[in-house]
């Protein structure tokens, strides 16, 4: 074997070289060879595996068959799988011509050298046990510097001069440029003391948990609108705000986790904890006509089960929903058990988003205290009035007669008593249901219909409602029977028509009376005032004597909507004649008077903040989960019951795992990937790439990591000091290795031409929201305000149509146009321009990592953008009340964009710009005020014309690759 | 060629990137007076632009990277009909439907296959326009075309298409980046890649939208994936500026951006000396080409400087903003007579003689379930063809008199093809304005002009009723390396190494296979 193949190959798959030298690794070398090539086949999904041969362990490969054993140790010639794959022979050869696979010669040598050199088994390496290597974070670094250049010599570059380090520390902690003062402070006096002092105050700053939101926003496919065509808006902004809180907070990630995935599960869980549970409402949701509610329900809860593992665990789930996994160890049944645990939320693709979380700020929730007040008061009234009304009823002035009752009886056990007004009040055991059974006698004589009246009792919040649930006093008389009872049989006599003074729409009062249980007469939002239902005797009774009836009150719907007080009535008046009870001007005016208490309070519920969040269906309204054969959700197979991926860490052992389980297994000591995955991305953010550079993938398809001591150095910090992400930045960032300077020589660009090994401090150009944070910020016109509904900053007109959608993009003023990039409205279908041209997302799905790009639409962005042209109108003026000379104020102004010394021969370029520029708007001064105007700087006493040359030099200053870059 | 730069460098290594190149004149005057060395490896890792080949002349040296054959197309349109139009009333002829109209549609048509909206059993559908012998290749086409149907010698049909996506964004993903997830790279990006850019003023890849709507498959269908971003597709604007940003803030002019751009070049070359970063250089060269672009981009994107009979050809109308582009709902506005995707096919000339490498045209509007007057076979499709079908025409017409057809391939298509059925939902009756068929993926009509395809050529058959292939079917995958292959990129070979892995268009099985039977 050449051994230049072998570094070829290494190079291919994103490895250090192999050279001949070395033991072929198998979990690195050949496991993604017989992943790629041999799993769909002979792997862990039985569904496609052939000849019931499987690879993918090593009681598998040891195994023997008739044809011979797959591998034989040291021994790659009597090995199944070396002659299969080296045959000659095209009926046995493998893979067959047909997979159009073809194993290439570096390959299959690697995979002989392996059996030659003992044939073992290893798992891939990120499913193995997390250790901690000894050592520091620095000596890790250097390990793996020396393990890159094997002849020695690499050694950590020097410390960053003290401005670069302050500056550097700034947008990695806050997102921010440190202040002028700050980079002063600390190169006046660089110690460690001052440097450890520093990282604890910007480790405090608020602005801490804005910037790192940014990243879990990504993660969380965060976004202000719900996606696909209609793309309407959604509030999100309070669990975007739960987030900055909880980071700011330094929530450890297992709390992190479990309130985000199941806060709601929690025992007495606060208010918060509900706010936690919006992370996984963060799913699209498709208000397209014609579309079916279930599929994009199922559609979000897959989406939630994807991202979870891929966000957690870093493994890819889309495969499992079709298909067992071919690479990992994952069946399409495990899959579905995972997702049974979250199918079981009330969510389903609503157009409303129900259910959702009222968040009143205290000014409103005092409003609406009071207003509720005055609705009781109101109401009282209202049934004050109604009862005088009555009474004049009960007094037999009327067509109606109040029933008298000889027994009443509830099937609930509840206890039922007769008043002396003949109104039934219902006390003691409160069931989920209830059946009312009153038993009375009809005078003899014509019986035309009945009446039933709903009547208020005071609630235990002091206000009337009719039901005996005190949060929703509704009630739903779900069917109503009149029996007559002859010689101890029952009669049951046939309804005719109906009609009732209110009822709520969809429970209309002739569901009472329509022989199906499922449906019934409710009378909500109007539940804390008495109501009137009138059911009409198919045929008249025509009695001859007294007659013992029984009338039966079914009251199905469940949840204790059942009636707390009523009264029965009958009439001898034909139905026709029977109007209903028309309000006497007592009533009507008490009614007005409810009513528009009633309208506030509605205007006042519609400016509330309601927020998406989870909530667990009742035990008895669970959703049986199947398998969807091939991921077609229409398509159902067996039934599975809940169950957490096995294989990865200990499983809690209970019967039915709940979304809380599954939080304390994603966060558990033992679990392998949560550790590295996080500490991967902690460290990517940091440095620009992760370790592992498929921050998305740690499967056995994902890039084997560079320096992966280092990985399980930072993962087990991470793990064993308390998931805290502050204490791993603290760690990071307190090394050595953090503070190299970034300058990069010949030889370091040769061996580690994109710094994976930090052999020099990292560089790279900051993030989108960075890029303009920065630039507000040093423009002096940047606002910290923090919290709150999304904001739009200006941008081009006309962008954001999303069709079938009204709302359009009206450019802020004040304060709101200058706020972080956070803050920036999200619209999926349309993200902000200038965000999505330097890599942001559209958060349309989990985005794992943002690729950095370099182009001409980035720099068009930072020249023309008026966000970034109203910036360098901010940093002229700063510039421009400076003293000194102009080359004295030109260093002045790019000092305080790029935070150092900055020397007279660097801004030569611009006294000449600034020169040039000024000839030219003293030459059209029109022009000069158009551009002021354009960059919103009030130029004070300065001319018109000065003020415009300093925003062209101020505009050049706020490109320059130093300043947009971190170093 | 119209389109004049001034100020544009004397000569340089630029004459086949995308983006003009990594490497710009400015740079290659600074790497000469910088006075330091990179030394050989770095110095071609900037020149190639991350070990990407060259096709050109100057830098032969890297050109192993890309596999080349002989091309047969130096360019793409690529025509896009977003929603997937019905093949069965345009190009597909089916008269044995017309026996089964709105009978149940027979069991195998439905055992085992998932529909996006039908449910129950659905009836057939007859074709809903008259179809005639067209051409001396005696094509069958739809009434809907008059236009194209004087040109049909100049396609060839392929009308056994078939896809595994059958719902709209994945299946958009599937045809234009090989794969139904988002992340991976779009085919004009795989092109712009391997072949560079003719005009280094202008993207290398640029997309034209019409219809009112992005198609669902949203800005990633021509994104660039895990290919560098400079390949990725720029989306040209018809109102505003053409590309975002692209104008001068009022105040300053040309020549004083100009001044802006030689300070900050020279104080990022400062910065480079001290950090030794390539990215830095990078993005010097980056802001060349953007202040390229503000004169370059405006220039061909007008239309006014077509002549008359040009314009008529096409049925363009420069300077028309469609009502649909800022309506709510765009289908209610739909007109025969809007000039949209005309202007965009003419604009797609105009850029392909500029140089551009692959023009994306999408066009959306032709999901035609039926549930609506404004997405029916029956009302809508007729007003969408004439949209298209003297534009298209025109286009053909007018590459082939600019001696272009021979080298640039035209593709037009939709993600998917639509039932035999009648859709079958809430208003199951066959009525006026709500005749409608589901999304179909086992079958669908595409076709290919120009570029070394074979012309006035049917491909492929289908079965009585249209929905499966009985002749030649074709996948995703074959036309994707086709297309490659006509580009002289081996589809089988030209991949990008990613995550371990090399990446290709055509995915990691070797599905597909390139069509020599419709070669020229």
């Amino acid at each position: 074997m050449k051994p230049h193949v072998l570094v070829l190959l290494g190079t291919l798959l994103g490895l250090r070289p192999v050279v001949a030298a070395d033991r072929v690794e198998f979990a690195r070398d050949v496991l993604p060879i017989l992943s790629a090539n041999c799993f769909p086949c002979h792997g862990p999904d039985e569904h496609d595996r052939q000849a019931g041969l499987r690879l993918d362990g090593p009681q598998h490969i040891a195994q023997a068959r008739n044809s011979g054993v797959p591998v034989v140790p040291g021994k790659p010639e009597q090995s199944l799988i070396w002659q299969r794959v080296v045959t000659q022979d095209p009926d046995t050869v493998m893979p067959p011509p047909s997979s159009n696979k073809v194993l290439k010669p570096a390959q299959i040598e690697l995979v002989r050298r392996w059996i030659a050199e003992g044939g073992e088994w290893q798992r891939h390496w990120a499913f193995e046990p997390l250790r901690r290597p000894p050592g520091t974070l620095d000596d890790q670094v250097l390990e793996g510097l020396a393990r890159l250049a094997p002849s020695g010599g690499l050694r950590l570059r020097p410390r960053a001069r003290p401005e670069t380090l302050v500056r550097r520390l700034s947008l990695d902690l806050i997102g921010l440029p440190p202040s002028l003062e700050e980079v002063e402070a600390f190169s006046a006096n660089p110690s460690e003391q001052a440097w450890a002092e520093l990282v604890e105050r910007l480790l405090a700053r608020p602005q801490f948990g804005e910037h790192w939101a940014r990243m879990w926003l990504d993660l969380a496919r965060h976004a202000d609108t719900k996606g696909y065509e209609k793309d309407l808006g959604r509030t999100v902004w309070p669990w975007r705000d739960w987030v900055v809180r909880a980071l700011n907070a330094d929530l450890s990630l297992e709390e992190f986790t479990e309130r985000q995935l199941a806060g709601d599960l929690r025992d007495n869980p606060a208010l918060d904890d509900l706010v936690a549970t919006a992370f996984h409402r963060n799913t699209m949701a498709n208000d397209e006509g014609g579309t079916d509610d279930e599929e994009f329900r199922v559609a979000a809860v897959k989406d939630r089960v994807d991202t979870t593992v891929q966000v957690w665990m870093g493994l890819t789930m889309g495969c499992s929903k079709c298909h067992s996994h071919k690479y990992d160890p994952i069946s399409q049944a495990d899959y579905y058990r995972f997702y049974a645990i979250f199918n079981q939320t009330e969510d389903a693709d609503r157009f409303d988003d129900n259910p959702r979380l009222e968040l009143p700020t205290p000014e409103q929730q005092q409003r609406r205290d009071e207003m509720q007040r005055q609705l009781g008061l109101r109401q009282r009234d209202l049934n004050e009035a109604r009862r005088r009304q009555e009474d004049l009823e009960l007094q037999g002035q009327g067509p109606w007669k109040p029933l008298v009752a000889k027994q009443v009886r509830s099937e609930g056990e509840a206890v039922l008593t007769v008043g002396d007004d003949r109104a039934i009040a219902v006390s003691g055991p409160k069931p989920d249901r209830d059946v009312y059974l009153i038993e009375a006698t009809l005078p003899a004589g014509r019986h035309t219909a009945l009446r039933l009246q709903a009547l208020p009792i005071q609630q235990p919040d002091g206000q009337p409602g009719l039901g005996r649930n005190p949060a929703d006093p509704n009630f739903v008389l779900s069917e109503l029977h009149l029996d007559l009872v002859v010689d101890g049989a029952a009669r049951r006599q046939p309804w005719g028509d109906s009609k009732a003074d209110f009822s709520q729409p969809g429970w209309p009062v002739a569901a009472a009376i329509d022989g199906d249980l499922k449906t019934g007469w409710a009378v909500s939002p109007r539940s804390r005032e008495s109501h009137v239902a009138q059911f009409e005797l198919q045929t008249p009774l025509v009695l001859d004597s007294e007659t013992p009836v029984r009338i039966t009150l079914s009251q199905q719907y469940g949840g204790s909507l059942v009636l707390a007080r009523f009264r029965l009535w009958t009439s001898d008046v034909a139905w026709g004649e029977l109007t209903l009870p028309s309000p006497s001007p007592d009533v009507e005016r008490a009614q007005q008077s409810v009513a528009q208490v009633q309208q506030q309070l509605q205007q006042l519920a519609g400016e509330i903040p309601q927020l998406p969040v989870l909530k667990e269906l009742a035990p008895d309204r669970r959703r049986v989960t199947r398998i969807h054969n091939r991921g077609n959700f229409l398509d159902l197979g067996d039934e599975v019951q809940p169950a957490i991926l096995a294989g990865f860490g200990p499983v809690p052992p209970v019967e039915r795992p709940t979304r809380a389980d599954v939080a304390r297994w994603l966060v558990n000591d033992q679990n392998p990937l949560t550790p590295r995955v996080w500490a991967n991305r902690i460290w990517a953010r940091l440095h620009g790439t992760g370790l592992v550079e498929t921050e998305e993938d740690f499967g056995a398809l994902g890039a084997w990591p560079v320096n992966g001591s280092l990985l399980d150095w930072l993962a087990a910090e991470y793990r064993d000091r308390g998931w805290s992400l502050k204490r791993l930045l603290r760690t990071i960032v307190l090394s050595e290795a953090y503070r190299q300077e970034s300058e990069s020589t010949e030889s370091l660009q040769q061996l580690d031409p994109q710094n994976r090994w930090l052999s020099r401090g990292a560089r790279y150009r900051l993030s989108a929201e960075a890029v303009r944070d920065q630039a507000l910020a040093v423009a002096g016109l940047l606002s910290l305000k923090q919290g709150g509904p999304p904001v739009m900053p200006p941008q081009p007109a006309g962008l954001w149509r999303s069709t079938y959608n009204g709302r359009s993009w009206i450019d802020a003023e004040g304060e709101d146009r200058y706020r972080r990039g956070l803050y920036t409205y999200q619209k999926r279908t349309t993200p902000y321009p200038s965000f999505l041209m330097f890599d942001g997302g559209s958060g349309e799905v989990c985005q794992i990592r943002r690729l950095r790009t370099n182009t001409p639409l980035q720099a068009l962005v930072t020249l023309n953008d008026p966000v970034y042209l109203e910036a360098a109108g901010g940093l002229a003026k700063r510039a421009l009340t400076s003293p000194g000379t102009l080359e004295q104020r030109l260093r002045n102004a790019v000092r305080l964009a790029v935070l150092r010394p900055v020397s007279a021969d660097e801004v030569a370029p611009l006294v000449q710009l600034y020169q040039r520029a000024l000839a030219r708007f003293e030459a059209s001064p029109g022009e000069g005020e158009a551009l002021v105007t354009a960059a919103r700087l009030q130029p004070g006493d300065t001319s018109a014309t000065e003020a415009a040359a300093w925003i062209v030099v101020s505009s050049a200053i706020l490109n320059l690759d130093e300043f947009l870059t971190r170093n | 060629m119209f389109c004049h730069t001034p100020n544009r460098p004397s000569n340089d290594l630029s004459s086949t990137s995308p983006w003009g190149h990594l490497v710009s004149a400015n740079r290659r005057q600074f790497l000469a007076r910088g006075g330091f060395s990179l030394g050989a490896v770095a110095l071609q890792q900037l020149l190639a632009g991350d070990a990407r080949g060259e096709g050109g002349p100057t830098t032969a040296a890297s050109r192993d990277a890309i596999p080349m054959l002989p091309a047969r197309a130096k360019r793409v349109i690529y025509l896009h009909m977003a929603g997937s139009p019905s093949q069965l009333d345009l190009f597909d002829y089916k008269p044995d439907l017309d026996r089964l109209h709105l009978q149940d549609a027979p069991a195998a048509f439905l055992e085992g296959k998932r529909f996006a909206f039908i449910k129950g059993v659905p009836k057939v559908l007859a074709p809903q326009f008259r179809f005639a012998r067209q051409g001396e290749s005696g094509q069958w086409m739809s009434e809907l075309w008059p236009h194209l149907s004087r040109v049909v010698d100049k396609l060839c049909l392929i009308r056994t298409v078939h896809t595994d996506q059958f719902n709209h964004a994945p299946a958009q993903l599937f045809v234009h980046t090989g794969s139904p997830r988002l992340g991976n790279a779009s085919l004009g990006a795989w092109a712009t890649y391997g072949l560079g850019s003719e005009n280094q003023n202008l993207p290398g890849f640029v997309v034209l939208l019409s219809g009112g709507k992005t198609p669902d498959g949203g800005k990633s269908l021509w994104g660039s994936g895990f290919l560098p971003s400079v390949y990725q597709g720029v989306q040209c604007r018809t109102a505003g500026d053409p590309v975002l940003y692209l104008g001068n803030p009022g105040g300053i002019d040309r020549g004083l951006r100009r001044e802006m751009l030689d300070t900050l070049a020279r104080m990022n070359e400062a910065e480079f000396e001290r950090s030794r970063d390539p990215e830095t250089l990078t993005r010097i060269s980056q802001y060349e080409l953007a202040y390229r672009m503000q004169l370059a981009v405006p220039e061909v994107m007008n239309l006014a400087q077509e002549p008359e009979h040009i314009l008529r050809l096409y049925g363009a109308q420069p300077g028309f903003v469609s009502p649909a582009e800022s309506a709510d709902d765009p289908r209610v506005l739909y007109k025969g007579d809007d000039p949209t995707f005309a202007n965009n096919c003419l604009l797609a000339r105009r850029l392909i003689e500029n140089g551009v490498r692959f023009v994306q045209l999408y066009d959306w509007g032709w999901d035609h379930h039926g549930s609506s007057p404004g997405e029916s076979i029956d009302e809508t499709l007729p007003i969408k063809c004439q949209q298209i079908d003297r534009a298209i025409s025109g286009l053909l017409m007018d590459l082939e008199q600019r001696g272009l057809l021979d080298d640039t391939l035209v593709i037009w298509g939709g993600e998917f093809g639509r039932t035999p059925m009648l859709q079958n939902n809430v208003r199951a009756e066959f009525k006026k304005g709500f005749v409608g068929r589901d999304h179909h993926p086992f079958a669908y009509t595409m076709w290919l002009a120009g570029g070394g395809i074979r012309e006035g050529l049917a491909f492929g058959q289908t079965d009585e009723f249209g929905y499966y292939p009985v002749e030649n079917p074709v996948s995703i995958r074959d036309l994707q390396a086709t297309v490659l292959h006509q580009l002289g990129l081996d589809p089988h070979r030209f991949h990008y190494k990613y995550q371990g892995l090399d990446q290709r268009l055509i995915g990691p099985t070797d599905e597909g296979r390139v069509l020599r039977e419709i070669l020229a």
